[in-house]
């Protein structure tokens, strides 16, 4: 409708291209230089020579335990949220119980709660339970933290399912464990899909319970990582920039694969 | 939602009688899950979200410093924080990076959104490159940006006709300003998605009729495109704000709350408190008030801008 040209969004949209565009070209361009060229011609100038060592160097550096760890955490928080969400989304939008609406109330006041307010107790919490310093302390919370959003969205999603299938399946005398297994789980591909990718980007991207519940190496995240990389060897520039770089990696992939499943995911994120 | 047909999908928990009656006394509660599906899930958020919630309240007046048994110490804690000038001082660095934030981003994210929502042909390529900033972590962010703005080879450093000495870190002023910086650019791309869905979601026929009756580009846009964004605005608001409120592992990987304490904000500090000085009390409580700011702030957002009265929190989404 609208066919004149925007200039001014127009312009707005290129100075934003700058300003995302250049400092991840000044990225790419850091890790594939060796650090004393990086050291000597800053970050802006064109690289003379080629190399891959500073993606190595990561991996020499602890970050292939790294990332075992967040692949570990991430699969089971991903697995928590699934076992747990789609009953809990099944009884929030079918069953007729006054105390299944007081649990979305619950669940819809914890999408407010910020996980930096709850990290004191949580230590608390995770150091008493024997799992300080333990992956599983990590997982637990995690998954807990996901689970508002997750619920949101799943209901959201089952709430689309007609009713007269359910109906349908009532009058063949199906049970609610029936309808869940046989209707409900495989009408909702698209939510489960979102949930999976919105609790794996939380875990994978989570810093703050890692943080403050893990300490070793052998339980460092890769987010942890990156942190330790930083204050313990912040002048090897091209080197931390490749480990950020990998930390992207996998996201990058599935943004590739399954854009929309990933955008819906991001949305639930809630500016975190 | 599909309204024309006969049976819409009503929302759990406000079926109307009609309704009930229309299902009849046979399958209103044949095949309906009980309670005890929501139970695994409950049982496990209560533990691990709800229960911290509570104890958060109760450490604050407790002493407690990480090792042994926390003692209760009544309002020990509360005075030493309230009392504490870096506390006041990180109260009002919090609302000032918040403020900053809303600011900065809530015009910023609206134009690129209404501009994403329209139908330029480059548009889509470029929505590629503008997201990219999403898909990385907050932790990624601030060290990708604490490597490029580094004094001494950083592109301030290079650019010194645009950045003077080069150590935005060294100054009150600069060490805000590329707090702010940062969360812009880690959080717009976020904003702009919620804008674009819901640009898209206005009815065209609106500019139809606009059009005809002769109003310009901007008349269109303050009349008809910002009203009908409302939602999406108070939505996008209150992330923002208790996102700016929460700021963490910017102000931890950029500026370690320096130069000094300038930059110090109040969630910074609790973990300084609690995990650094091994003081949880004094943490706990400057946790509380975070959590109390942060749900006053958004109830008002929310009361002042009528969103209480309506439903769709996710338009276009």
């Amino acid at each position: 409708m609208r066919r004149r040209p925007n200039h001014l969004a127009g312009v707005g949209s290129v100075v934003w291209l700058f300003l995302v565009g250049l400092p991840l070209y000044v990225m790419l361009v850091a890790t594939v230089q060796p650090q004393s060229e990086y050291t000597r011609n800053g970050p802006l100038s064109f690289p003379h020579s080629f190399t891959f060592d500073n993606y190595t160097g990561a991996f020499d550096s602890g970050f292939g335990q790294y990332f075992l760890n967040t692949v570990i955490v991430t699969a089971c928080v991903v697995g928590l949220v699934l076992l747990l969400v789609p009953p809990l989304a099944y009884a929030i939008v079918r069953s007729r119980s006054r105390v299944t609406s007081q649990v979305f109330r619950l669940f819809l006041l914890g999408l407010a709660i910020p996980a930096q307010a709850v990290i004191v107790p949580m230590f608390y919490l995770i150091s008493k339970a024997g799992l300080y310093d333990n992956l599983l302390g990590v997982i637990l919370p995690t998954a807990a933290f996901c689970l508002p959003m997750s619920a949101l969205i799943l209901s959201g999603a089952m709430r689309d399912i007609s009713p007269e299938l359910f109906e349908a399946m009532a009058m063949d005398g199906a049970t609610p464990r029936r309808m869940f297994f046989q209707l409900v789980v495989p009408l909702s591909g698209g939510g489960l899909s979102t949930i999976v990718v919105f609790s794996a980007l939380q875990a994978w991207n989570g810093f703050l319970f890692p943080l403050v519940l893990t300490q070793s190496d052998s339980t460092k995240l890769v987010t942890l990582g990156l942190y330790n990389f930083q204050t313990e060897h912040g002048i090897n520039i091209p080197g931390l920039l490749a480990a950020v770089v990998l930390s992207m990696v996998p996201v990058l992939l599935v943004y590739l694969f399954a854009r929309r499943a990933l955008v819906q995911g991001l949305m639930g994120v809630g500016g975190k | 939602m599909t309204t024309e047909t006969t049976s819409a999908p009503p929302a759990a928990g406000s079926r109307t009688p009609a309704r009930r009656r229309s299902e009849g006394s046979y399958t209103a509660h044949v095949g309906r899950p009980g309670f005890a599906w929501a139970v695994p899930a409950t049982l496990f958020f209560l533990i691990f979200a709800i229960a911290p919630l509570v104890m958060v309240a109760v450490l604050s007046f407790m002493s407690w410093n990480g090792l042994g048994s926390p003692r209760f110490v009544g309002m020990d804690n509360w005075s030493r924080v309230l009392d504490d000038p870096v506390m006041i001082k990180s109260i009002w660095l919090t609302l000032l990076v918040t403020v900053l934030g809303v600011a900065i981003q809530t015009p910023l994210s609206i134009l690129l959104g209404v501009w994403a929502a329209g139908q330029q042909r480059n548009r889509a390529v470029l929505s590629v490159i503008y997201f990219i900033p999403l898909l990385l972590s907050s932790t990624a962010v601030s060290v990708l940006w604490r490597a490029l703005l580094d004094p001494n080879f950083g592109i301030p450093a290079q650019a010194t006709w645009l950045f003077g000495d080069g150590n935005l870190f060294g100054k009150q002023a600069s060490a805000i300003g590329v707090l702010a910086f940062v969360s812009t650019w880690q959080f717009t791309p976020f904003h702009t998605l919620i804008y674009q869905g819901a640009a898209r979601a206005i009815p065209q026929v609106l500019y139809q009729a606009a059009e005809i009756d002769g109003a310009g580009r901007y008349r269109q846009f303050f009349h008809i495109t910002l009203p009908q964004l409302r939602n999406s605005v108070v939505t996008s608001m209150i992330l923002m704000i208790v996102g700016g409120l929460t700021t963490f592992e910017t102000v931890l990987i950029l500026t370690q709350g320096g130069p000094g304490t300038d930059t110090t904000i109040s969630a910074y500090y609790m973990y300084q408190k609690a995990f650094k000085s091994f003081d949880f009390g004094a943490g706990a409580a400057i946790a509380l008030v975070l959590v109390v700011a942060a749900t006053i702030i958004s109830l008002i957002v929310v009361r002042v801008s009528g969103y209480d009265k309506m439903r769709s929190s996710m338009e276009g989404l």
